[in-house]
């Protein structure tokens, strides 16, 4: 009877051992954010490339817009390839695109928009990468929908069509 | 040569600070404890990727500006959630992580407790 017990137990166990293991197994062991977020922005100063002047976030986000903050760096090449969709998504008259300088030659910068082309209203500039780790980013390219001062999409790597028509529905 | 000497002393008595040598120690132990995530099982401390260079700055900022340890680690587990650290805190997500190595350290216990007896 007791064997039967410790017996009986230690299927049981092996069981449940069995079922943790193997949900594991299915599990993705890549690590990816949440792309689906509502977060409050946080709230910085920063130079900005164009004007060279401090300028407090709060000035920019205002409420009942749309913003994209996108975090790029002319040295970065995904960057290049998502920058005809900012471009593109720049039209939008309800969305405004500000960007967010990541550890770049500022020289080179201003090279990259000129040769690519301008869809930022705004330029902040973060020459350490500290400003990034405040929107809890990883690197660059990575893109913030806002609304309302709240981030509602983050598009970790650079955009593409599917991300783009992503963003599009929800501006509609 | 003489004033040489002594600009030499006076500049090493006043880098000498056991505040600043705590707060890279705190610093250090901070970053040890969080996990690069854009590296491959490193921590932010080992790495020399551009985001933990970057972490590392911010960590360093954050403690001159006097916060603890812990108020450091929710800054960045609300940032980047629970799997920045290495060592997760005990929550209703953790808890059988936390729970689950005594209770069978306990079960292994009862048993050869009563192997013996018998």
């Amino acid at each position: 009877m007791k064997n039967r017990s410790i017996f009986l137990f230690l299927v049981i166990f092996l069981i449940f051992l069995f079922v943790i293991f193997y949900k594991g197994l299915k599990e993705s062991s890549l690590y990816e954010p949440k792309s689906e977020i509502k977060k409050d922005i946080p709230v910085f100063t920063a130079l900005t490339l164009f004007e060279e002047e401090k300028v407090s976030s709060k000035n920019i986000f205002a409420k009942d817009k749309f913003y994209l903050l996108n975090i790029w760096a002319s040295w970065c090449l995904p960057c290049k390839d998502e920058h005809p969709f900012l471009v593109s998504l720049s039209d939008y008259k309800q969305l405004e695109i500000i960007g967010l300088n990541y550890k770049d030659n500022l020289k080179n910068a201003k090279k990259f928009l000129n040769e690519f082309g301008n869809p930022y209203r705004k330029i902040f500039i973060d020459k350490d990468g500290t400003k990034s780790i405040e929107w809890g980013a990883f690197g660059v390219p990575e893109t913030f929908l806002i609304y309302e001062n709240k981030i509602l999409r983050k598009f970790v790597g650079p955009l593409n069509v599917k991300s783009v028509r992503e963003i599009e529905s929800i501006l509609k | 040569m003489k004033n040489f000497k002594i600009f030499i002393i006076i500049l090493l008595f006043f880098n000498y600070s056991p505040l600043k040598a705590d707060q890279e120690k705190l610093q250090n132990k901070i970053s040890k404890n969080l996990r690069c995530l854009i590296c491959q099982g490193q921590s932010v401390y080992d790495s020399d990727s551009e985001f933990a260079i970057s972490l590392k700055l911010v960590i360093k900022n954050k403690t001159k500006e006097g916060l603890s340890e812990d108020q450091i680690y929710d800054f960045l587990t609300e940032k980047y959630g629970e799997w920045i650290l290495y060592d997760p805190k005990f929550n209703k997500n953790t808890y059988l992580l936390w729970i689950l190595p005594l209770l069978i350290f306990l079960l292994g216990g009862a048993i050869v407790f009563k192997k013996l007896k018998n």
